[in-house]
Formats: structure tokens, sequence, C-alpha cells
């Protein structure tokens, strides 16, 4: 082990860097900058090439995700602005975070104390006040190395323990479970030099993968397990335990769990929410899983594509997963609705501190696929229960949102749906369920907290038999309503909610009324009754 | 041409005297180099472009009815950004006031 250890960290400088200047690190470095200020740009770029760094400039937010997303390994640090007009640096910066995990610095005129915290509190690595001097541009290369001396020893002891399998073959995928940092270094190793090949212990095909593989049925698994457990006790080793996956170490665990509970907290406090084409993966729920949760990625697609991805599970019969070309079209035809994207998480890790982060580009709305495992058969009132959770998450998510987004899929699934399946059914329901959500369209901004409310306050009504137009408006009001004093991150109700849902129909009455208790304190003053009458709905 | 360059140096002297400039021009002044002779001359015409056509921005803004006083502050954020960066301090720190009015909707301050 210890021969292992100097190996990786022997090949970690080399291997890290594959650029002609191997031996002169930090020389080479491979740095992005983005601001719209072009003199400061100017400047700072002339600073990074005295150091030897290789820089790319651009002047806008989403040029910058659009080079950093073209290959996944040409950028080995970012340095943006907080101020631009066409995104939030700090939504930059969480992007970044999640999609391509690189070390991202912040910078601007202004040094006040909160603004440098919020952008600690997003992930950054650095904080520089402008104007940046030279000796700070030379200096950024420690956050890229600390970082990759981090990614190694996680992985270190991920090797550890897939040696000690040594031999058996199940590394595949397995394996691969590297936190997709981990394997990011690793490929980064095997990329870079041939010749450490023999030093590499690892078995080859633990460099297979780049990235995480903690695949829906194994991410499942862990939300399932997390939910057993109870949010609060949950610990590495139980949810290893739980998950009964022979492969799977509890460094994999921790650091999944770590991430799971980094995406609640930002899921909870993102405000803005636009919807993205369809960030959530989506699989064709209807008919197959009666009881699926539908994962609602809030993440941008792009994030959904990268680190989103692993947090959609499936569990077991549930499987959520929205459809995102079926959201684009129907975004297409309702253009005007504004499209929060909500991330529904339905393990849930009830965290409460979750961050109103929306990407802009991506919080997809999801949908929030009920879990057909409540007693379909009952009114089709239980459905809306599961509205009324996914709703609530995406109200967590939406609220006070503008809502950029073009529209839920959400509520399209839902409308059509409601439409469609005016009794109890089974698998419809999930499709039913998102189209009523979505079918709350056209609200402008609020649109997304509202159609929560809405929903929620439809499940509660009866009305659900009645036309889904009726509940469709209702949902709206309600959503209005909901959306102005949505504070409170309903996300973790939701998730909570969710949570419940997936010990399906004997709870489903409980999760009414664990909505409700959620709801009851964070509940727009409007709404408030209707929620409590989840509780009723038994 | 020496006394030239006398009074250029004579003239720099008095501006870092007089608060105009700081020592993020130094800084600039540093990064010129055989690979971009030009350097400090190329950036500080960038800066008076982007100068210009903010204090344009801004003036029109405070002649809107009502002001806007955000998209001003906005404006003023960014020249400040930019001033600090070349050095520009007085100019930085003027912004700065100006900023607190237009927190405070001081129209006439």
């Amino acid at each position: 082990m210890v021969h292992n250890r100097s190996l990786v960290y022997d090949n970690m400088d080399n291997a890290c860097f594959p650029s002609p200047h191997l031996d002169a690190f930090p020389a080479g470095l491979r740095v992005l900058v983005v601001d719209d200020d072009l003199t400061c740009l100017r400047i700072l770029e002339k600073m990074l090439k005295k150091c030897f760094y290789r820089v790319t400039t651009c002047c806008l937010a989403i040029e910058a995700l659009k080079k950093l997303r073209e290959s996944k390994g040409t950028y080995d640090i970012v340095i943006s602005d907080v101020n631009m007009p066409d995104m939030d640096g700090f939504k930059l910066l969480e992007h970044v975070g999640l999609e391509m995990d690189l070390p991202v610095i912040m910078m601007s005129v202004d040094g006040e104390t909160s603004r440098v915290m919020k952008g600690v509190q997003h992930g950054a690595c650095d904080y520089l006040l402008k104007p940046i001097r030279m000796k700070e541009v030379r200096n950024i290369w420690q956050h890229v190395l600390r970082k990759r001396i981090r990614e190694a020893r996680e992985f270190e002891s991920l090797e550890g323990i897939h040696l000690m399998r040594n031999g058996s073959d199940h590394t595949d995928d397995g394996n691969l479970f590297a936190v997709g940092k981990e394997m990011n270094l690793m490929k980064k190793r095997k990329d870079f030099d041939s010749k450490h090949d023999d030093q590499v212990f690892l078995d080859q095909t633990f460099i297979k993968k780049a990235r995480v593989v903690w695949s829906v049925d194994l991410h499942q698994k862990f939300v399932k397990a997390v939910n057993q457990l109870g949010f609060d006790k949950v610990g590495p080793k139980k949810i290893l335990d739980l998950m009964n996956v022979p492969w799977l170490t509890r460094e994999n665990v921790a650091s999944h769990l770590q991430k799971y509970r980094l995406y609640l907290s930002r899921l909870q406090k993102k405000n803005d929410q636009k919807s993205s084409s369809g960030g959530i993966k989506h699989s064709d729920l209807p008919s197959k899983d009666p009881g699926c949760l539908s994962f609602l990625n809030s993440f941008n697609k792009q994030q959904k594509e990268g680190a989103i991805d692993s947090f959609g599970y499936s569990d077991g019969t549930l499987k959520i997963q929205m459809d995102t070309t079926s959201h684009e079209k129907r975004r297409a035809s309702t253009s005007d609705i504004p499209n929060p994207k909500i991330r529904k998480s339905s393990e849930i890790g009830l965290n409460q501190s979750l961050e109103s982060a929306e990407s802009e580009a991506n919080h997809t709305v999801f949908d929030s696929v009920i879990p057909t495992q409540y007693s379909w058969n009952e009114v089709p009132k239980r459905p809306l229960g599961e509205e009324l959770n996914t709703l609530v998450q995406l109200k967590d998510n939406l609220s006070h949102l503008p809502l950029n987004v073009t529209q839920q899929h959400f509520q399209n699934d839902r409308s059509l749906s409601i439409n469609s399946n005016p009794s109890g059914y089974k698998s419809d329901y999930i499709r039913p369920v998102n189209s009523t959500v979505s079918s709350v369209d056209t609200f402008p901004s609020q649109s997304k907290s509202d159609i929560i409310f809405t929903s929620n306050l439809s499940l509660k009504t009866p009305k659900f038999n009645l036309g889904c137009a009726s509940d469709m408006e209702i949902y709206q009001r309600n959503l209005l309503l909901g959306i102005e004093s949505a504070s409170t991150p309903l996300d973790e109700d939701l998730n909570l909610f969710l949570l419940q849902g997936e010990y399906y129909d004997m709870n489903f009455d409980m999760q009414n009324i664990e909505m409700s208790e959620y709801y009851d304190p964070r509940l727009i003053p409007e709404v408030p009754t209707n929620l409590y009458a989840s509780g009723d709905y038994s | 041409m020496d006394h030239l360059h006398r009074k250029l140096r004579d003239h720099e002297a008095a501006m870092f005297q007089q608060g105009y400039l700081d020592d993020q021009f130094s800084q600039l002044q540093k990064l010129q180099d055989d690979t971009s002779p030009d350097f400090v001359i190329e950036v500080m015409t960038m800066f008076f472009d982007d100068s210009e056509k903010l204090l344009n921005n801004m003036s029109r803004a405070l002649e809107q009815v009502p002001v806007n006083f955000k998209q001003i502050d906005a404006h003023a954020h960014q020249q400040k950004g930019s001033s600090a960066s070349v050095g520009a301090a007085r100019v930085k720190n003027v912004c700065g006031t100006f900023r607190n009015f237009c927190e405070a909707q001081n129209l006439e301050g």
C-alpha cells in the first residue's frame, strides 16, 4: 500500500497534468477566464501568460460553459467574475462545480464579506478582489493541486480496496465506482503516461470509465437505504449494509452521500429555476413502472448528464425519469409557459439547506412520478397527492423564481394525464400527474411555485375527477398563491414525501398527512388550509 | 526626445502622487514586455473606450424619468471594476461614492 501511495502521488503530479510542461508544473496550467469586462479580461490574460499558464478567455458565461462542456478535460481551473450580464457568477460557479468538478475562483470589485461568503458557499475555491495582482495570479495553481491531491486520496482508498479484491472480476461497472473525480484522475493518469502503466497497479478495467458510475439502480438502492435509515441518522456504513452490494465500498458510499447532500442543499436554495430542455432523464415511465418516482433533476441538462444523473434513481419499480424529449415537445407547444425545472429528489435527503441554485438553464422540472404504488385503485386523488409531492418539490425549487424556464414538463404531462385518467389508474397515473402539473402553464414567473401549489391544492380537493381544467385552474391559483410565500424549501417536504412515497400505499395517507405537516409552517397563508386538507385526504 | 520622456515621467509621478493612479498601474506596466510592447497602451485605450460607453449609458439613464438607479448602479459597478483593474484610483473611488448615492436613490448626489 505504501508503495501504491507513493505511486499515486508520483503519478498524480505528472499524470494530472498531461501537458508538455510536465516538469514545470504549475506551468502549462490551462485556465479559462470569464469576465464581461474586456479590460480586465485582457489584463488577466496577460498576467496568466506571464505565469506560463495557458489561457482562454471569454466574456460570456454561456460561452464559457460551452467551452467547458466541449471536452471535459480541456481546462484545469476556471476564473470567473461575479457580476456578469448573462448569468450570475455564482450560478456559473455551481454549474462548473457540478458538471466538471473544476476548481473555480471568483473575483469582483466588491469584497464585502457577505458576497465572499456566498462565493465560498457556492463552492468557490477562492475569491479574489479586483484589481487582481500578479502575485494572486501566481498562486492559483495551488487550488488545482489541492483538488488533485484530494481526489487522489479518495481514489487511493478506493484502489486499496479494489486491490484487495484483486482478481475478482466484477470490476466492470461495479468497480468503477470511484467517485467521478477519482475516475477522472484515473483517466488522466491513464491517458497521460503509458510508461506509468506498469506502475498503475489498478486493473485496467478500473480505468475504463471516465466518470463515476453510480448507475440508476445503484443510486436507487442508495436512496432507498437512506430513506430507510432516516436522513438524519444516515451513515455510510449503514447505507452500505442496507444496500447489500458486495463490491461497493464504504468510501464510495460516503463520497456519494456527501455529494447527494450537497446536491439537495443546493436544490433547496435554488430559487430561480429555469426549465432546461429536459434536464431529467426520462424513462418511459408510464405504463411500465407503476410506481415510478420521477426524479426530477433540477440541474441543468448538462448537469444532468454529469453529476445529476447519479442522483436519478429508480427505486425498484419506481422509475422516474422525465422524458426530456417529451417535455420538450410539450414545451414547444406551450412555449409561454414558464417551465421551471424543479428537481425533485425523491429520495431526498431532507436537506434543509438546499440552496436555490438554479442553474439557469437547467433546473429541470421533474416529473414527480407518483408512485403508482399508492393504491391507484383509490380515488384518483391519490395521485394528486403525488403530484402534490412533486409540486411541493417544485415549489421549493421554484419559490420566488422567475420562471424563465420555458415550461414545466410537469405541467404538460400532468394535465394530459389527468384528463385521461379520471378514475384511478395505475401506471397511467404517472403520466397524468405530470401533465397536470404542466398544465399549470402560463405562469409568468411564479408559475413554478404556483404549480406546486395548485397541484397540491388540487390534490386536496377531489376535483380531480371533475375536469382537468378545473383542477388546473386550481392548481394555478394555488400555485400563484403559494409562490409568493413559498419560501420554505418544499423540497424537503417533498423529498420527505417522496421518501414516504417509496413506501407505497400504506404510507400514502401518512404521506399526505406528513405533507400537510410540512406545509403547515411553510405554506402560504392562503394555501395552508388546502394543504392541511391533504391530511384529510384519506 | 529625452525631454519628452522626462515630461512623461513627471506627469506619471504627479498622477501617482495625486492619487489618480495607483499601484495597479505599475503592475500593468510590468506586464508589458517584448511580447506585447504596446500592452499598456492597448489596455488603456480599451479602458477609455469602455468608460466612455459606460458614462454615456449612465448619463442617459440619469436623464430617464423615473431614474433607474439600479441600472446606473450596475454601470458604476462596472466602471469601478475597470478602473480598479487599470489602476485609475480616483475614478474607482468616485464610482464607489457614486454607488452609495445610487443606493440612497439620491439624485442630487
